[in-house]
Order: C-alpha cells, then structure tokens, then sequence
C-alpha cells in the first residue's frame, strides 16, 4: 500500500503526513509539484503548508501545478485523495471539492487543540471512525473559514458531504462550524485541522487523528 | 579609481566619527570611494563591529569552562554544540528592536527571517524558533500598536517558513515604551560532519549571490544612513528610503530546502547569509576569513531596482539572500539545484589570492580593500562610571512594603498577580503561533521550556529556554544576569534535561552614557562568571545598544538562552498537575494525589520581584541571591529523577515565587491541588529565592525521589499533594480552578481584542 504525498514550493507539513502514513502502516511516496506521474500510488495527501507563499488566495497557484494536472481526473475515477489545511484549500480551488476557505472571523492565524465530530463515517478517509465520534486535533491556520453558498450548504448537508465539524465553539467562523467536507463519492475529503499532528500524544494532543491514515489504509489493502 | 578628492564626503550622515573617517583615509592611503565610505559605515557600524563591546565579550571565551560539548564556539555565525548519537545542534539570539517599533509586523517578521538564516548557514536545518518580546505598559495606546504588529509578524513569518514556535517570553514595562525588545531565537539540527565554515578559500572559486533579489530596501539598517546621502550616487534623487526590511518567508523557505540540498552534495566550501550590512558583509567577512582576496562585479547583483549604484547595492539589507563559494567546476550543479527550488543565483565573482577585496562596477573599480579592515573595525574602551543613583535604588529595600497577612489579603495577591499582564495567560500570542509543524514538538509553552525530539528512533531530543529580567537587571547588573542565567538553566533542568551551552542577546542603552556601560561590563561579567560556575559555556550571542529614548536607557535586558540535552524526550516532564490537557506537549500523567515536593530553600527576597511590581509598583533593592552551586544540584536532581520516571510534573520557581507557580500548574494540568505552607505564608508564596522547583512526585516513587534528592544535596519538603478542582493553601485561601482560570486568561484579550 503506497500513498503519495505532494510537495509544492512551500509545503511544510509534507513530512508529517509521511510520518502518518507510515505510522497507519503503509508507504509514503513523496510526489513533486512540477512532475505530471502519480507514480501508481493507491491514494493522494496534499499536505498543510503556505504553497507558492499564499501571497495570491491560498491553493490558487497550486490547483495550476503540473501534477494536478494528473490528480484532478484520477481523484474523479475514485482515487483517494485527503487534504489537509492548505491541501483542503487547493482541493476546493482545484473544485474537486465546494466552497471555498477564507479568513479567518477574527482575522488573526489560530492554533488550537480543538474537540471534533466527526459527521460522516463512511468516507475513504474516515471509516475507522464511528458516526458522531469525538476526537482531538489542532488546527493552525490564518484563512480556515469555510464558506459557500446556502443552496452548496445546505445540499452539502443533505448529502452528509459534511465530514468534520467543530464539535465546541466555532474557531473561524465557518458555515455550519464546518471543519470538513467530501465529494459527493467520499473519495475525496478535505479538512482545516492536522490529523497528522494528532498520531502520537508525544508529540499532539492525542492519537486520534491517526485513524484519517488507518481508513484509507484497511479501504485500499481490502 | 575615482575617489572624488574635492567633494566633502558626507561620514558624518553615514554614522561614522572624524576619527573613523581619518582611519580610513589611513588604511586606504587616500579618500575612500562612495562605496568604500559606505562599506565601511556599515561595517564600522555598533551592530557589525560589536566596536564597543568587544573588549568585554573576550571574557566568554577567556572564562569558559572546559566542554567537550563545544564544536564551534564563538565567532561563528553560531555556536554548535554536540549532543551526542552523532548529531550537533547550533543556536543563536538576535535582537530586531528598533525595526520592530518603526513597523512591528515587518521589523518582527525578518528579524525571525534573519536567525533563521545564521543557523542555516552553519549547514543545520533549522528545526525551531523561539521569542522573547518585551514592550511598555500593557495599557499604552502605543503598545497597543506594536504588540499586535509583533506578533502577527512572527506568526507570519514563522508558520509560513515551517518552523515551530516553542516559546520565549512576554513582558512589560514602562521603560520599554519607546523601545520595545523583540529578540529571536533559533535552533537548527546537523550531523557532525555537515558544519559549514563561512570563508571564501581557494583562488579560484567563484562567488555566488543567492536568493531574493537586491533592492533598495534596509539601505543603511545597520548604520543611520538614508540612502539621500549619496549626492553623486544613482539613487540619489533625494528619495529617503524606508530602512526596514521587507520580509517574504515563502523565498526563506525555498532558500532553506534549496541552500541543504546544496550542502547535501557536497556543492559548498563557504556560506555566509546576508543580514545587517548585506553584501558589504557577506563579502568583507568571507574574504578576511578565507584566502584574503575576492573580487566582485557588482553590476552582476540581480536587482530588483535598477536605479541602484554601488553604495546601495552593498549596503541594502534585502532579505532572503546568502552568499556562496563555490569550485569551478561545481558551478553548473549548484545553478541546477537552485533552478529545481526556483531560486535565484548568479555569480558574481571569484575569489583570489592577492588580499584585497575588489569590487567593479561595469568595469570601474569602486572598491580596492584589505578585508580585514572593514571586517574587523575599530575597538573602543568606552568610559564605565556606576550610575549615580545606583546607591539610592539599592537602598530603597523592598523589606519595607506593607505585606498581606490574612488569607483574603493573600488570595487576592495572587490572583493580581496572575493577571497582570506579564504573568497572565499567552494564548492571545502564543495561539497565532505554529507550535506542531515538523511533527516534534513535546513541549511548547506554557511550559518551563521548549523540547524537540531529535531523533525518532531513540527519543533523543534538546530543550530549550529563555530568560531575561530586567528588574533584577536594574538592581544589580553582576547578580541580575546571573539570576536570569540560573532562571534558564533551570527552566531546561525542569523538563528534565541537562543543560548544555548558553546564548544571549545584551539589551542595554547608548553605549556612550558611561553609567549603561557599566551596566554592560557587569552583566558580561556576571555571566562569564554564571557560566563558569554552572559549567556551560557561552556559544555565541548578539548586543543591542541604543535601546533608549532620549536620555533614558531600557532596564539594562540581558536574554538569555539556554539549550539542553534529552537523552529521551519520552521521559519529559510537563508543568501541568494531573493530566494535561490543551497543548500538543501533553505532560506525564501525573493522575491525581501525586505528593508536591517544594525543592531548594526559601528566604525573603522581595526586592525587584514581579509582588514588589505588581502590587506595589515599587523596583528598589537588591535582587534575591543567586546560588549557582545549588542550581548545578537542582538540575542534577531533576534530570536523574526524569530518567528514573520518578516525577510526574516539575515546575521551576521564578516570577511570582510559589505561589504563581502552583497556579500556573493546576491551570495547565486541569488538576487542582492543597497545599500547607511551611513558614511565613507570605514568604513562602511569593518570595523568589533561587535555585527552586515544585515537583509532583509519581505514584510509589516518594521513597526513591527523596532517596535521590538527598543524594543530590537538595533540600526539600513535601507540602502537600495534587488533586481536586481548587487551589487550596491550607488556614490561607482556596481558589476554584474556574476563577483561576478566568483571571488569568482575561488579561491579554481584553487589552488586545
């Protein structure tokens, strides 16, 4: 089992998804932002990170890069693809998945340990999970609040395409304290907080967030 | 050359003395050129040349104790250190005050962008940074400008390079109004054999410019200068340019993954970074260290303004550059790894063997130099006088303030104290903070100290604290420093490290008022001796001068950084009673009823403590007694006892004694605790004697801890235990965690938003 990890110019948690790959107990496979091959991988993180600096709307150059070019149709043939933080971003600027993340309320970057409900269980990326589980991951991020339009949010929530929630008070703002969402397949997930910095209570608030891995892992090795 | 020998040359303008213009004319044996005079204006300048401080600084070296630990001591970029398993940290100190109050959010920002590259350039991954800030009164409308630039500028940098912020300090204090202090810190990571020298050797090899492109931003940041100066220069239409930099941490990024990847194969003889004084500096400083000779076209500068001449070009502090020596036939690799990384590179040079630096502009030479000159600089023994209030300040003890006695009185002490400003919740800052990023952080603040896992495999890790105090400071340079020395030592020790090697950043006033200089000379006394005594030795370090507002200097701020070494960060000790909850550092689990035992001794010392400041407003006195003997004993006991598993929390005791302490310890743990005092309840709450700690002990180790800790010499006893929802001090007060919590976490946001 082999799962890619993206590095643009300016990903910076590229090595902590490969850490939680292997801890999930499979392959990380580093992926090279200007490289059109997907090297036969089983599935896709785009990692957290400030790509290109950010300097434009965050994921806004990085949805051009040569590999997405590869992704984009791979991830709509069902391939697993999970981004986190500013790889949640670039999935939405990429439209594999709706709405958009913007400032945060408050205008000020948050980093904070924060309790989840994880609303969908049936994703590729959280079916280790049990329906409305709580769990433990922080989140850092300057621009996670999540927005779309009503008739986007509410069909988001009928569909159950909201995977992740804020479980306590609403850290940025987002619509429906939406910390997650998925493609209306499951495949594709994308989420504000940093599972991979919750794999190991040495080193993050818990262990909880290395079930996101552990999914992808018994989904594909099945 | 085309020195103009008719124009006054404007030296004066530029921060240079008639002296040190006289002795330039008499290296040079004739009129420099415009860019000679600014290449050596900057050079000369109080921040390269460390003019006035470095007959004091000779005393590190001259005192330090022998360590085996040392690879590179000072002199360096910055000190590297061998912690074992084959991997060497290095670590350095800087301050970026001045441009952090001209635009906080800028001025912050690349004063993080610039340690980054100083340990970058000793050949380390730069794996943490750390801030210690300090501005004027917390309710300032000024302060109210500054400190959220600050901070955003920190945040911003540093989460977009990638490093986790694992803590530092925050302080206030009405001398800092018009000054504040932003001071940064950075630790990087290496193998042994990775050390990067920063000399330009081997006629020959070609000198490489890298990195951002050179603008007229920063121009003369080192000196006073306005780029306005130069009448007959290109850019001299009378434009002033702004002298604070411009930060762009995506670049930095590039630069650091671009600039290991060079070191990796094997691409480099020489780096230096370009900080203060850009490429007067670079190029200055890696000729004098190498061969001697270099030669430079400085039309080949990539700009990004092309109205720049020659005294621009070498004196603009545009960020996110370094400066590379490179082997002929390397040259065409080193370019494709820096196209890989989408940086920019160009040669622009090479070096020689003829001693002299010379730099041509299309063809004319504008700079024909002896290195060393400019490198070196001149040497000032500027006259030191003991300030003349320095008695009266002593003599105003803080014995006299009227003390609380009942428990009421007590209760509402402490709960003043945890929420001024400098002792109350940092969520405001530390929260816009990355404190997980690279995936190995075990401790970040609040906790006494920063710890970074090294190495996954064996659990090898460094901690990491810094201290400054500039009340203790002010009462008494020699012992002030010391204390804040022993404060850091100890913060390492509390996470159950061993200490290791020393930093420092020397915040003081204008080295030309005789009574800072004595504050200056103490200080570095007080430390090389502090460092002597506790076996660890200085590695390297900054000195901030001018920190003043007209007459009035800052309280003389030594910071302090001291780094340690975990043999296995699994074996950390956290602050938080209980278990924690909050942070990515979860602390051990100490469950509840774990024994307190109060480490060290206790006497009344009050004078210049955070009681005396907060409740009174009073500074006067001289400062608690450091005890450096007892620290050595202290760390000992606690890092024996965090191997041995024996503790399941350590806090150290400093601002605010014991009793803020436990505060800040149930706060964290989520866990209360009850306590009984031994002695004046007063004292014992709020006295900050040195060399002393709270630790909770794990459950069934009492026997084995006190077993070990009267083995270490270390006086203790047990006060009480962990558990409940209440900090309770028994016959005193009782405090619900609820309304502990509540004080302490208002104070920033109100006054911040």
């Amino acid at each position: 089992m082999r799962i890619g990890v993206i590095t643009f110019p300016g990903s910076l948690d590229d090595r902590d998804a490969a850490r939680a790959v292997r801890l999930a107990g499979a392959e990380p496979v580093a992926l090279w932002h200007a490289d059109r091959d997907l090297r036969g991988v089983d599935a896709v993180i785009l990692p957290g990170g400030f790509s290109y600096g950010d300097y434009l709307r965050c994921g806004a150059i990085a949805r051009f890069a040569p590999v997405l070019s590869e992704l984009v149709p791979a991830a709509r043939s069902g391939l697993p693809v999970l981004g986190i933080c500013n790889g949640f971003q670039i999935l939405c600027e990429a439209h594999l998945l709706p709405g958009a993340l913007t400032r945060n309320a408050g205008l000020r970057f948050v980093t904070r340990d924060l309790r989840l409900r994880v609303e969908n269980a049936a994703t590729a990326w959280t079916r280790a999970f049990s329906g409305g589980q709580e769990i433990v991951v922080p989140l850092k991020s300057g621009e996670g609040c999540y927005a779309a339009d009503p008739d986007t949010l509410a069909s988001l929530e009928a569909a159950g395409q909201v995977v992740i929630r804020y479980a306590d008070a609403n850290p940025n703002g987002s619509a429906g304290a939406i910390a997650g969402v998925c493609n209306a397949e499951g495949n594709v997930v994308g989420l504000m907080p940093h599972p991979e910095h919750a794999v190991d209570p040495l080193t993050g608030p818990s262990g909880d967030g290395l079930a996101f891995f552990t999914s992808v892992v018994a989904l594909v090795s099945a | 050359m085309t020195a103009d020998t008719v124009r006054p040359q404007p030296y004066a303008e530029l921060g240079l003395t008639a002296a040190e213009y006289e002795k330039i004319t008499d290296t040079l044996g004739r009129l420099p050129t415009d860019a000679e005079l600014a290449l050596y204006s900057v050079m000369w300048s109080e921040h390269c040349s460390y003019k006035s401080s470095k007959v004091y600084l000779r005393e590190f070296a001259a005192k330090a104790p022998a360590s085996a630990a040392l690879l590179a001591g000072i002199g360096h970029n910055a000190g590297v250190v061998d912690i074992g398993q084959g991997y060497a940290v290095t670590f350095k100190i800087e301050s970026h005050n001045h441009p952090s109050y001209v635009e906080p959010h800028q001025g912050a920002a690349t004063g993080v962008g610039g340690i980054v590259r100083d340990i970058l350039a000793m050949g380390a991954r730069p794996v943490a940074v750390m801030d210690a800030l300090r501005f004027g009164p917390a309710a300032a409308p000024d302060t109210g400008r500054v400190l959220p630039g600050v901070v955003s500028g920190i945040s911003f940098y540093g989460n977009c390079l990638g490093l986790p912020n694992i803590g530092g300090e925050l302080d206030f204090d009405a001398c800092y109004a018009g000054n504040p202090l932003v001071n940064a810190l950075c630790v990087g990571v290496m193998r042994h054999g990775d050390l990067q020298v920063a000399a330009a050797s081997g006629p020959g090899n070609q000198v490489i410019l890298f990195g951002s492109t050179t603008g007229p931003d920063g121009v003369g940041g080192a000196s006073v200068l306005a780029s306005a100066a130069f009448g007959g220069s290109a850019a001299g239409a009378a434009v002033k340019r702004p002298s604070v930099q411009v930060g762009d941490p995506f670049m930095e990024k590039l630069l650091v993954e671009c600039c290991l990847e060079l070191f990796a194969g094997g691409l480099v003889t020489g780096i230096q970074d370009l900080g203060a004084a850009g490429v007067a500096c670079a190029t200055t400083e890696l000729a004098a260290a190498g061969t001697g000779g270099m030669r430079v076209r400085l039309d080949a500068v990539p700009l990004r303004d092309p109205s720049l001449g020659p005294p621009e070009i070498l004196m603009s502090e545009s960020q996110e550059r370094m400066m590379a020596v490179v082997e002929p036939g390397r040259v065409a690799e080193f370019l494709a790894v820096c196209a890989k990384w989408d940086v920019r590179a160009a040669v622009i040079g090479e070096v020689t063997g003829t001693g002299r630096l010379v730099m041509t502009w299309h063809g004319e030479t504008v700079v024909d130099i002896p290195p060393g000159s400019a490198a070196d600089g001149p040497v000032y023994h500027r006259p030191v006088l003991r300030p003349a209030g320095q008695d009266a300040v002593v003599a105003s003890s803080a014995s006299g303030l009227p003390r609380s006695v009942d428990g009421a009185a007590l209760r509402a002490d402490l709960l003043a104290l945890i929420g001024s400003p400098g002792l109350a919740d940092k969520s405001w800052v530390t929260d816009q903070y990355d404190r997980y990023v690279r995936g190995d952080t075990v401790l970040a603040m609040p906790e006494d100290g920063g710890l970074i896992r090294v190495d996954e495999a064996t659990g090898l890790g460094i901690a990491l604290a810094t201290d400054g105090n500039g009340r203790y400071c002010r009462l008494d340079p020699y012992l002030g420093t010391q204390l804040v020395l022993s404060e850091a030592y100890r913060n390492v020790a509390a996470t159950g490290a061993r200490p290791l090697a020393v930093t420092n950043c020397l915040n003081f006033g204008s080295p030309e008022d005789p009574a800072v200089m004595w504050q200056f000379a103490e200080a570095v006394r007080g430390l090389a001796d502090g460092c002597a005594a506790l076996g660890v030795p200085v590695t390297g370090g900054n000195v901030s001068f001018y920190n003043q507002t007209g007459t009035v200097a800052v309280h003389p701020t030594p910071v302090i950084g001291v780094l340690g070494v975990h043999d296995d960060v699994r074996r950390r000790l956290s602050i938080g009673f209980g278990a924690t909850g909050g942070s990515g550092a979860s602390g051990s689990s100490g469950g509840s009823g774990a024994e307190l035992v109060l480490l060290g001794r206790t006497g009344a010392e009050f004078g210049g403590s955070a009681w005396a400041h907060v409740v009174h407003g009073h500074l006067g006195g001289l400062p608690p007694a450091p005890d450096l003997a007892a620290e050595q004993r202290l760390a000992g006991l606690l890092a024996a006892a965090a191997s041995a598993g024996l503790l399941a929390a350590a806090h150290d005791l400093s601002d605010g004694g014991l009793a803020v302490a436990l505060a800040e310890s149930c706060l964290r743990g989520r866990t209360g605790c009850r306590v009984r005092l031994p002695g004046d309840p007063f004292t014992a709450l709020f006295s900050e004697s040195a060399a002393r700690a709270v630790v909770a002990v794990g459950p069934g180790a009492a026997a084995d801890f006190a077993a070990l800790r009267e083995a270490h010499g270390v006086p203790g006893e047990t006060i009480g235990r962990t558990g409940g929802a209440d900090l309770v001090v028994e016959d005193c007060f009782a405090i619900p965690l609820a309304e502990l919590a509540a004080v302490h976490a208002a104070t920033l946001p109100a006054l911040f938003g």
